[in-house]
């Protein structure tokens, strides 16, 4: 009976089960990367009603994040504020400015801003605003530096390892309370130092911050 | 349970056992292949799919094919839209959005208020909790409580107005009545059937519905109202007075067949007080002692320290012979079987050595000439003024409903009514047959429901309008003792309801909104600033002062008849769990086990052992039963504990326009009631063919009690615990073991712990329905349950000792015991479920992948497995998921899920307190089930505290923790239940039956 398969066929296999392997895995690899990176819209503004720009109102203007954020430091939610809150200023300034159509709409006529939704964390996640602010995380820390930002996007990407960076070692990342709401805050050069001593001061329970029923209920 | 249970067998068996004292159910006695099915396997039908004619190569072909199309699925994975989030235009005052608002209001059960406060996210009412300021909830709430919230949120309630099904608008039908109403001679042919009135502002409304047309009549009819309560408060004192008991103050207590715990006004309140002379710790603390004689085993009754099962004719014949023996003039009866003279005697000892604190209290079945004899009981023995209070009606025309009722049939069939409205309640279905109102109505040429249901009563009036809920409108409501609610609406009418003021208005020629109604009533009887009141009163849910004013009447002579014994006495009872079938399209109720049975879904013909045996029938056999020449035909359920010669039945199943849920189950029991003899009837059986498939609880979950070192429930006497104070040996039969081969964790923080006390528990599954409503725990259907599958997180397990005509009651809640070396947790092979650093074994559903190796290797089979997408999630939600807890996840199928500890409650506790720089004060976390639990048999909290209430209370000598000996170290004990039997009865009291 002749050889179908010449000798060197015996390589070809061999080689074709090893590259077998490493396709697969990248393919696998690839697909993870895609499906995990596509939703994740970090850094792609969202497109909104209106075109609020926080750079004017949160930058230039240096208006506090907590006057339209108001519950931010005593609940879950930082709260999106109220058509009053915005008319609270401009039912006086810029009066009429096309800009300002879909504000005035809703006033008049008592319809709420639909909103896009830009950070959106799982269902079974359950994340506390007032939490992080009280133990010295800033606003900047997850949400960059909105003051510069003309639309608005996420800044991070929000995956539960991204959370547990901060989890494992929030030394690195906090800072005092007195400067969680300045957006233009910069570590210091010894924040090691600075961040372990406010751990201790701030009663961060480091080992609570990695069970999983500290945000999972 | 195929096999048929032969009672007989099972009573030998019982005589022989050595070593085994409490059971489960007659299926655990006569070891049914069924019961050891659900023993030995947790999920005894896991496995069926699977079973027939399936290949390898099948499998490995729908292997392989589901493989690739998880491959595609992630190519083809779709950009997801964004979520919207909607503000408001203006922000309601003192909202914070993510934090919940409570308001205090309350519930009506029969007319009579609980006062409640109400949880509200962002406007939507989710949570029921007790008013602690409110004199008639103390802080409890009931299970029917609970679940109101569901029934809020039901799509299948009634959303338009209708004139024989044909839709109309709300000022169309206010024009007809306006005008049909103002044709009538002086009101002459207008008849108004409302159920109980207690609320001030609709008494109000009503008289001057009166006064302006004098020819009109108000009926009232509610099936639960206590009529021979009325009835008997006329025949002691000849005119309405009303009792308000005070068990705090007693210390022996006399129930003639009441379930005081349970239903009637006050019950909370009863519950609380009666639990408060229970608290057991020591050997030093005291106790009440209860004697309880009842027809079937009722929650109250399962806390007696002497309870006798006797038949109705046998109530009345032992509160004739105790009467008389108190020196009460009333007729003498032969004792009734189960009650020797020994008996009695002691239990007249024990009242007369307890002058003016005792308390002797007549069921809300009980006819009039018990109530009467309670009252002179009562009397006689220096009570009146220490443990029973007299005091003025608190509701606004104290009544024989059934009278009233009849009376409106009767002018109905007399062709004298010409317009009837109708406020809430559904005669139709719930009228006795011989009253026969669904015809008298149809010859009513105006008949207006005004209804929370397209219900029998709404489909067969002329006129249909929607009833606004409890929780959607303006009103008010007395409670047992008087006090007075407010109540405020939590969320506009989701339906476009209209409430009871709103159409009397109408009746009336004006059309002023409920909350104008009411403020207007109360404007009128404030001195001094209005505004001021209003606002005070309707944030604190009780009228200050409102309670109604004592009275002292006197006894007058009244004569009673002892009713004859029948060979089968009918018992008629509202159903614990749908009332009269009010409820019968809430889910949470309709799968809520009943106290006892176990039984979900339907009613049943509940027989004693003793008279199955007799009309040879077993469970799930169905039964004829006829009386005054109607019959019914029921499967029936062998109760444990039931008096001999009475057949138990449900009412308020059978409803046939109830809704998607509560329609076609179960049969109707109202078609056997009489009006003259509502609550007990002489009924013939007959065994009739076939069986019917009943889902029942009772053999599910079952802890393993067999071997000499299992010891799941455990209970002593008083006196024992006198004996041995530092460690009696009912509460600690075995020595426990030390050995550990882990490692112990550390707990630095906070350490969560929960005593259950048995004592108190009356198995009212308060704590279940609780915990369903915070846990957005989902219903899965009588089929589903039939197979095991129910989702609570929280059961009662009910156990029994002892002989099976008259056995013992142990009700033992059953929630996940968060144990120290929990066998759940080494076995999951994903890291699922894990010990967090406070104890807690915490459930994490995102990364569950369902294998159920966790819940197979709970020795307390109290983990629940999503077989099927039971929650609504995405596209299928209705209005129900509006329920919903939003701090709680809402659970996919294939996911495992169980009790926390209520750790989303834990959690924002802990928040808090370190937002304000401070740790978790003790009795600031307060679990779901703890909170509503009427006896406060439920004590959690930080067992790294010393000085909490939960840590002292776990080192009572009567503390222990179930199947201590697996060395599992569970964070949940319980105290053995203690009982206080009179000394004089110690020897057990031979049961003739």
């Amino acid at each position: 009976m002749p050889n179908y398969f010449p000798p060197n066929a015996n390589a070809f296999a061999k080689w074709s089960i090893y590259g077998g392997i490493v396709f697969t895995i990248l393919l696998v690899t690839s697909l993870l990367v895609y499906a995990r990176t596509s939703n994740n819209r970090v850094r792609v503004p969202v497109e909104q009603p209106i075109a609020f720009k926080h750079n004017l109102h949160a930058g230039q203007l240096g208006l506090d994040c907590r006057y339209c954020h108001s519950s931010v430091e005593v609940s879950a939610d930082a709260t999106v504020p109220s058509t009053e809150t915005c008319m609270t200023c401009h039912s006086q300034i810029r009066v009429g400015a096309p800009a300002l159509a879909t504000v005035q709409a809703s006033w008049d006529d008592g319809t709420p801003i639909v909103w896009n939704r830009v950070h959106d964390l799982a269902d079974f996640v359950f994340f506390n605003h007032s939490a992080h602010i009280s133990v010295g995380i800033g606003c900047s820390n997850c949400h960059g530096q909105i003051d510069e930002m003309e639309g608005i996007w996420k800044n991070e990407p929000l995956t539960m390892g991204w959370c547990l960076e901060c989890h494992r070692a929030p030394e690195r990342f906090v800072r005092p309370r007195s400067e969680v709401f300045n957006l233009a805050y910069e570590p210091p050069t010894d924040q090691l130092e600075l961040g372990r001593e406010l751990v201790e001061t701030y009663h961060i329970n480091t080992e609570k911050l990695l069970q999983c029923s500290t945000c999972h209920r | 349970m195929n096999e048929k249970l032969s009672i007989k067998e099972i009573r030998e068996r019982l005589s022989d056992k050595t070593g085994r004292d409490y059971w489960r159910s007659l299926d655990e006695l006569a070891e049914t292949e069924a019961f050891r099915d659900f023993m030995d396997k947790e999920f005894p039908r896991q496995a069926a799919p699977l079973e027939g004619s399936w290949h390898r190569r099948d499998v490995l072909k729908l292997l392989g094919a589901s493989l690739a199309l998880a491959g595609l699925g992630a190519c083809a994975r779709p950009v997801l839209p964004h979520e919207k989030i909607v503000p408001y235009v203006q922000a309601p005052e003192e909202m914070i959005p993510g934090r919940p608002l409570f308001f205090a209001t309350a519930a009506l059960h029969g007319g009579y208020a609980e006062g409640v406060l109400a949880e509200s996210h962002q406007g939507r009412p989710t949570k029921l909790e007790g008013n602690p300021d409110h004199p008639a909830s103390l802080g409890a709430t009931h299970a029917l409580t609970q679940a109101s919230v569901l029934s809020l949120y039901d799509p299948d309630r009634s959303d338009t107005v209708l004139e024989g099904g044909q839709v109309r608008s709300w000022e169309q039908l206010t024009a007809l009545v306006s005008a049909a109403v103002e044709n009538l001679d002086q009101g002459r042919g207008l008849r108004l059937l409302t159920e109980t009135v207690t609320s001030p502002t609709l008494a109000r409304q009503i008289s001057d519905l009166l006064a302006r047309f004098p020819e009109a009549v108000w009926h009232q009819y509610d099936t639960s109202h206590g009529d021979s309560a009325v009835a008997g408060a006329r025949m002691a004192f000849g005119r309405d007075i009303a009792t308000s008991y005070h068990f705090d103050q007693a210390d022996v207590i006399l129930s003639l067949d009441a379930d005081f715990t349970y239903s009637g006004p006050g019950r909370l309140r009863h519950a609380k007080d009666f639990a408060s002379r229970r608290r057991v710790r020591t050997a030093d603390d005291g106790m009440n002692r209860l004697y309880q004689v009842e027809t079937f085993p009722t929650t109250t009754g399962s806390l007696a320290d002497h309870r006798i099962p006797l038949t109705p004719a046998g109530v009345v014949a032992l509160a004739a012979a105790v009467a008389q023996g108190l020196g009460v003039d009333a007729p003498t009866a032969a004792l009734p079987a189960g009650i020797d003279q020994v008996w009695l005697d002691a239990l007249l000892e024990d009242l007369n050595a307890h002058q003016g604190s005792s308390l002797v209290i007549a069921g809300h079945e009980q006819p009039a000439a018990v109530h009467a004899l309670a009252h002179a009981m009562n009397e006689a023995l220096g009570n009146v003024g220490r443990t029973v209070r007299y005091h003025q009606p608190v509701e606004a025309r104290p009544e024989d409903h059934g009278a009233s009722l009849r009376d409106l049939a009767q002018a109905m069939n007399d062709g004298s009514v010409e317009v009837l409205v109708t406020i809430g309640g559904n005669p139709v279905f719930t009228a006795p047959a011989d009253v026969a109102f669904g015809a008298a109505l149809d010859s009513v040429s105006l008949s207006v429901h005004l209804g929370h249901y397209l219900d029998e009563t709404g489909t067969r009036s002329s006129w249909h309008a929607p009833l606004v809920h409890e929780l959607e409108a303006w009103s008010d409501a007395r409670s047992s003792d008087g006090t007075t609610t407010i109540m405020q609406p939590l969320i506009a009418p989701l339906f476009g309801g209209r409430s009871a003021h709103e159409l009397l208005a109408v009746l009336l020629g004006d059309d002023a909104s409920g909350y104008d109604i009411v403020r207007s009533y109360w404007r009128g009887r404030v001195e001094g600033d209005f505004d001021d009141f209003w606002r005070r009163t309707v944030y604190r849910g009780t009228v200050a002062g409102s309670e109604a004013a004592g009275e002292e009447p006197s006894l007058q002579p009244f004569a009673i008849d002892i009713p004859e014994e029948t060979d089968l006495q009918a018992v008629f009872r509202l159903d614990p769990s749908i009332g009269d079938g009010r409820h019968a399209n809430n889910g949470w109720l309709q799968e809520l086990p009943n106290p006892f049975t176990k039984l979900t879904w339907d009613n049943v013909a509940l027989l004693s052992p003793t008279t199955a045996e007799q009309l040879g029938v077993a469970n799930e056999d169905l039964l004829t039963l006829s009386a005054g020449g109607r019959d019914v035909e029921a499967p029936v359920w062998v109760q444990p504990g039931q008096a001999v010669g009475t057949v138990v039945l449900n009412l308020g199943y059978g409803r046939t326009h109830a809704g998607r849920i509560g329609s076609g189950l179960g049969f109707d029991a109202y078609a056997l009631r009489s009006g003259g003899e509502p609550w007990s009837t002489a009924v013939a059986a007959q065994p009739a063919r076939g069986r019917f498939k009943l889902a029942d609880t009772q053999t599910h979950h079952a802890l393993d009690g067999t071997g000499e070192r299992r010891h799941i429930v455990r209970s002593g006497s008083l006196v024992a615990f006198q004996n041995e104070p530092a460690k009696p040996h009912f509460a600690h039969p075995v020595e426990e073991h030390e050995s550990n081969l882990y490692p112990d964790y550390v707990y630095e923080s906070y350490a969560w712990g929960k005593v259950i006390d048995m004592t108190v528990c009356t198995g009212c599954n308060a704590c279940v329905a609780a915990c369903q409503a915070e846990n957005n725990i989902p219903i899965v259907g009588k089929d589903q349950v039939r197979i095991g599958r129910e989702m609570h997180w929280i059961r009662v397990d009910s156990y029994y000792k002892g002989d099976i005509d008259n056995p013992e009651f142990f009700s033992m809640p059953m929630a996940c015991q968060q144990c120290e070396q929990a066998p759940c947790e080494p076995v999951c092979p994903v890291g699922a479920t894990v010990h967090d650093h406070e104890g807690l074994n915490a459930m994490v559903y995102n990364r569950c992948v369902g294998t159920r190796y966790c819940s197979n290797n709970c020795p307390y089979k109290v983990r629940r497995f999503n077989f099927l997408q039971y929650a609504e999630l995405g596209t299928n939600a209705t209005e129900l998921s509006l329920a919903n807890n939003p701090d709680v996840t809402v659970r996919s199928r294939g996911v495992m899920e169980k009790c926390t500890y209520c750790t989303q409650r834990i959690a924002q506790a802990r928040i808090t307190s370190n937002n304000e720089g401070r740790t978790i004060r003790d009795g600031e976390v307060v679990t779901a089930c703890q909170a509503a639990c009427p006896t406060d048999a439920i004590v959690f909290g930080d067992i790294n505290d010393p000085n909490s209430v939960v840590t002292q209370t776990k080192t009572s000598a009567i503390n222990y923790t179930v199947l201590d000996e697996l060395n599992t170290v569970p964070r949940t004990s319980y105290l053995a239940k203690v009982t206080n039997p009179n000394p004089r009865l110690v020897a057990p009291v031979e049961v003739d039956s």
